[in-house]
Parts: structure tokens; C-alpha cells; sequence
């Protein structure tokens, strides 16, 4: 296995903000690569410094052994991208888009019509193919741009924020579709998310915040980071069960209604036991997994998508304020 | 890379882009149907309207009739509308984001330029030819020589607008600075141009305005090739016809420079 992606100490500021502190990485050859972090805080200009669209402040990037700085045209042409924002020509048919990615990535004529069928099979659109771009559906135009981001047979495919704007249904699909790429070609996915239940995928993911990284690693390991599952259980008799727990090794403990909370190392080996030495009878019982985004909340103090949160409360104050 | 087949040498891929991002300037133009009409309408609104209009009051010399007079300066404008609009498509595409496939490709600024350039001079060409029809109606006779020459003065006048164009739009960063483009850039190279009254009647100041001016010698280009009976009435052209040409080709080299040069530095 070799580093397709290398960054050293990258820093980017605008102005007085550092947009990138200090960040390097490692990525390997095959490996999905997830960057996970809030709105703003570095994802998409690590990407852009990486596809040599930015020029950054300092620091030193490398892809395929290519210096991202010094050798711009051979970097763009070993890396694939999907941006946040669709960039398709809408005037343009889907195979003229793709014609158009195919001649500027200087791929041989011969191969062209194949490579299109190809990709274009891929994503499922062949039927589609001859239609003008502008009557596509959100959807429709971002499996034709991970088409197109195929075509070149990148090295290195750059995902930024795929599936933002998406209906679960599709969304679904291009994760499918994306974790099936892996198994079929030699590629290695860079992408970045501010979905949890999408970083699952990944085989590492990088948590950045504030354009530092502040953890690294596989999601398994990740969320062994916080300190276990969380367990919720109804019994015939709480406070005797409360004193059983207590002696036990359980963490957190605390009741909500008639529902005792707690949380142990492992769930599953700590269940068999409970259940059979349980003073008072157990009516029901719930292990709760923690997530990435407990992770999340564990290492920065804020949700994920903490904005969208602000975003909904305002709007129930507005209402409020709108009935009065 | 990826790809078993040995790489394409480098200029040929750049060759390749500037023919496939040309093709694509082709295709859009084709397929906006209001965009060609636009572009006819205002040259013949300008010549049939404010033309037949101004020479009922505006008595002319040297045996040149005042609708002969502004043909030149309405296939100037013809071709600087076109080449304009086309070459500031780069800011559309800036906007809605196509301009990044193009700008992450690994090909050469240069080609990404000259494509765009290229684009903008065969549509502004046609678009020039398609006026040059309305020629005979104003009785000007027209030698086979000259029509050939007005077909090269159409390429290179072309060229050098959508240059100019392009260096335009390559330092432009949102939609709204269209209009300013418009009002500041456009409509005064067209009024300081020789195209509706002779520069040389114009006050010093924007007599040298108009000196700088590359759609004055596109004008006084095409003067020299239609006006020949004007012998030295003010309506003759006013600078030797090599000087007209000389100018053109160093100004559109200069833009092409330039607008390479803008398109490596700047980063969005």
C-alpha cells in the first residue's frame, strides 16, 4: 500500500481567519477517506487546495507523488471531483457532458464512446443520455457528475459534501453505489460529509473542527473514544433495581420517568448478567450504540449540525412570535 | 495513470481542449435561439431606424450617403455586442460553477482562453457576415476583392474584441458586474469609435480616447475597404488601413497575454 494523498502542515487564511490550521494527512491507496466536521470548518478548502483550485498559505500537499503547488496539470489530471454545487452545462445533452470531460482529459477517441456507455451504466442513466441536462432531476445531475468524476479513471476521487440536498432514496443509492466503486476499481475516495450515518462507510474519517483535526481514525475506533453504550431498562421495581446497579460497574446512572439510564463498557456482555440477577422483574429493555455524532458531540461539545438546530429554533420563535 | 495507453502529448491535449471548449461556445449559441435574434435585431434597429432617421437631417459630402456612412460602424457593432456577450459567458459559467471543470482539467490556461476566444470569433463572424448581406441594398458595389477583405476583417476584428472579452471577464467575479460592463464598457466603445460621426470631429480629450479605442480601428478598417469614393471628405476612413490592421493584431496579442496571465494568478 502506498500514500496516494499527503499533507504536511497545511495552513490557509483569509485575511486574519485561519480557514486550515495546521493540518496533515495521510491517506492510502483504496482507502474511503471521510472528513467530517461542521459547515465552515475547513472541509471543502482542504479539497480545493488539494485539486489545486486555491493556493495555500503554507504547508505542502502532495497526490500520486505529485506536487499539488508546483505540478497543478499533473495532479488535475490523476483526480476526479464532485463539488457541493452542480456543475454541469445545463444546455449541453449528458453524453455532451461527458464528451466535453472525455476530450479535455485527453482520453483517445477510440475509447470515448465505451467509457461513456460505461460510466453512464454505472450511474443508470443510458436512457437518459441524449437529453438536455436542464430537464434533470437534482438527483438525476449528480449520478451523471459521478459518472463524469469516473471517466478519466481518476486516482483519487474528490466527494464534496455528494449528497447534500438529496432525498433519502437517492442518497442511498450513491452511498450504495459508492462503497460498490471500491470493491470494483483501484480507486481511493476523499470525501466530506456532515451526514454521521454516511461516515459509517469510510474506512477512516478525519474529524475536523475549527480547520484543525481533532481525531483521526476508523469509525469502530472512534466511538470506542466515548466511554459505552447506553442501556435503558423498565423493571417492576426501579429503586431495587437502582441499589442492585449501583454496586455493579455501570456508569451515568439515572432515572427518567420510570425508565432506568445507564450506561457500561459492553453492552452485550453486561445484558446476559443483568437479566439474570435482576432483583425485580425487567418489562423492557433498550441498548442504545453510540453514534459519530456522539462522538462528535463528545470531542467538540456541539452538534454536528448545531447550525440547522439554531436554523429550526428561529423559525419557532418566528412562529411564536408571528401567533401573538 | 490510470489509463493502459500511452499519455497524449501535451500540446495536442491542449489543442484538443481548445477545439472541444470552442465546440461547446458553438453549441450553446445554436441552441439559444433568443440570443441570435438579439444579436440581429440590434444592428438593423440601429442602421434602419437611427440611420434612415439621422440622414433625413444630417446633409453628408464626398458623395457618401449618411446610411452609407454608419454600415461600418454597424458591423462594428454587430461584432462588438457579439464578441462581448460570448467571450463574458466565462462569467455565467463562473457563477454557476462550470468554469471549475474546466479550470481543474489539466490543460494549459492558454487553451482554456483561446477556446473561449476562438468560440467568440466564429459566432461574431457569422454574425458580422449575416449583416455584410444588407450591403448591396445600400447601393455600395462591391468587388470580389473586397468582400474578401471584409471576410478577414470580420475574423480579426472578432478575435481581437473577444480577447478583449475575455480579459474582461476573467477579472470580473459576479453576474452583477454585467451591467456595469455594459453601461461603462460597451456603449461608450461604441459611441467613441468613429462608428456614427468622424473621430476627427471630436473634441481633443476623446479624440484620444477613441485613439486607444480598438473597435476605431475595426471601424476605420472596414471605412477604408467600403468608403473608397469619400476621397478626403471628413466621412473618409482616418488612419492608413496597414495601421488599422497593425493595431488589431498587436492589441489582440496583448489581451491574450494578459487574460492567460489572469487566469493562472487568480484563484477563486
Amino acid at each position: 500500500m502506498s500514500k496516494v494523498i499527503e499533507i504536511h502542515n497545511l495552513v490557509k487564511c483569509y485575511k486574519k481567519f485561519r480557514a486550515v490550521d495546521d493540518i496533515s494527512l495521510e491517506v492510502e491507496e483504496g482507502e474511503i477517506f471521510g472528513f467530517l466536521g461542521p459547515n465552515g470548518a475547513g472541509k471543502t478548502t482542504t479539497i480545493q487546495v488539494l485539486c489545486t483550485l486555491l493556493k495555500p498559505t503554507a504547508g505542502s500537499a502532495y497526490i500520486n507523488g505529485y506536487d499539488c503547488f508546483t505540478q497543478p496539470a499533473l495532479v488535475r489530471s490523476c483526480i476526479g471531483l464532485v463539488f457541493q454545487e452542480l456543475i454541469l452545462d445545463d444546455e449541453l445533452t449528458a453524453e455532451e457532458n461527458l464528451r466535453f470531460h472525455c476530450y479535455l482529459y485527453g482520453l483517445r477517441r477510440k475509447t470515448i464512446p465505451a467509457r461513456i456507455q460505461k460510466v453512464l451504466k454505472l450511474v443508470d442513466l443510458e436512457d437518459r443520455q441524449h437529453d438536455i441536462v436542464r430537464r434533470f432531476s437534482w438527483g438525476m445531475k449528480r449520478r451523471l457528475e459521478l459518472a463524469r468524476g469516473l471517466l478519466h479513471y481518476p486516482k483519487v476521487l474528490f466527494l464534496d459534501e455528494p449528497t447534500t440536498g438529496l432525498d433519502p432514496q437517492t442518497r442511498y443509492h450513491i452511498w450504495e453505489f459508492i462503497a460498490g466503486l471500491k470493491k470494483t476499481e483501484p480507486i481511493t475516495i476523499f470525501l466530506t460529509t456532515h451526514y454521521m450515518e454516511e461516515a459509517e462507510i469510510c474506512d477512516r474519517i478525519g474529524i475536523i473542527d475549527r480547520g484543525q483535526i481533532i481525531a483521526l481514525d476508523t469509525p469502530a475506533e472512534l466511538k470506542k473514544l466515548l466511554p459505552g453504550d447506553i442501556i435503558e431498562a423498565k423493571t417492576r421495581d426501579n429503586q431495587q433495581v437502582w441499589q442492585f446497579l449501583s454496586n455493579k460497574a455501570v456508569l451515568d446512572l439515572t432515572q427518567d420517568n420510570n425508565t432506568l439510564l445507564f450506561k457500561v463498557r459492553d453492552a452485550e456482555e453486561f445484558l446476559p448478567h443483568f437479566i439474570r440477577e435482576s432483583p425485580a422483574e425487567i418489562l423492557s429493555i433498550s441498548i442504545k450504540k453510540p453514534t459519530l455524532n456522539d462522538v462528535f458531540l463528545h470531542l467538540t461539545g456541539k452538534e454536528i449540525r448545531a447550525e440547522e438546530g439554531n436554523i429550526k429554533e428561529t423559525w419557532k420563535k418566528w412562529r411564536q412570535a408571528a401567533r401573538r | 495513470m490510470a489509463s493502459g495507453s500511452p499519455p497524449i502529448r501535451h500540446w495536442v491535449l491542449n489543442l484538443i481542449a481548445v477545439y472541444i471548449i470552442t465546440l461547446r461556445e458553438l453549441k450553446r449559441f445554436l441552441r439559444q435561439k433568443s440570443r441570435i435574434i438579439g444579436s440581429l435585431a440590434r444592428p438593423l434597429f440601429w442602421l434602419l431606424v437611427v440611420g434612415s432617421g439621422l440622414s433625413q437631417i444630417i446633409r453628408t459630402q464626398g458623395g457618401v450617403s449618411y446610411m452609407q456612412f454608419i454600415l461600418p460602424g454597424i458591423l462594428g457593432l454587430t461584432i462588438l455586442f457579439s464578441s462581448m456577450f460570448s467571450s463574458l459567458s466565462i462569467i455565467w459559467d463562473r457563477e454557476f460553477g462550470f468554469l471549475k471543470e474546466i479550470l481543474v482539467a489539466p490543460i494549459s490556461r492558454l487553451a482554456i482562453v483561446l477556446g473561449k476566444v476562438i468560440g467568440g470569433t466564429i459566432i461574431s463572424t457569422i454574425q458580422g457576415v449575416l449583416i455584410m448581406a444588407l450591403i448591396p441594398f445600400l447601393r455600395i458595389p462591391l468587388e470580389l476583392s473586397q468582400v474578401i477583405a471584409l471576410l478577414l476583417l470580420a475574423v480579426i476584428i472578432s478575435f481581437s474584441l473577444s480577447s478583449f472579452g475575455v480579459l474582461i471577464a476573467s477579472l470580473m467575479r459576479s453576474l452583477e458586474s454585467f451591467n456595469l460592463i455594459i453601461n461603462f464598457l460597451i456603449m461608450p466603445m461604441f459611441f467613441v469609435s468613429g462608428a456614427l460621426y468622424p473621430i476627427k470631429l471630436l473634441p481633443p480629450p476623446i479624440h484620444i480616447m477613441a485613439s486607444f479605442n480598438p473597435l476605431s480601428y475595426g471601424i476605420d478598417a472596414f471605412k477604408n475597404v467600403l468608403l473608397r469614393e469619400a476621397g478626403n471628405s471628413p466621412l473618409a476612413p482616418e488612419f492608413p488601413f496597414y495601421q488599422d490592421i497593425l493595431f488589431i493584431l498587436v492589441f489582440s496579442g496583448i489581451m491574450l497575454v494578459v487574460a492567460t496571465l489572469v487566469f493562472s494568478w487568480k484563484k477563486d
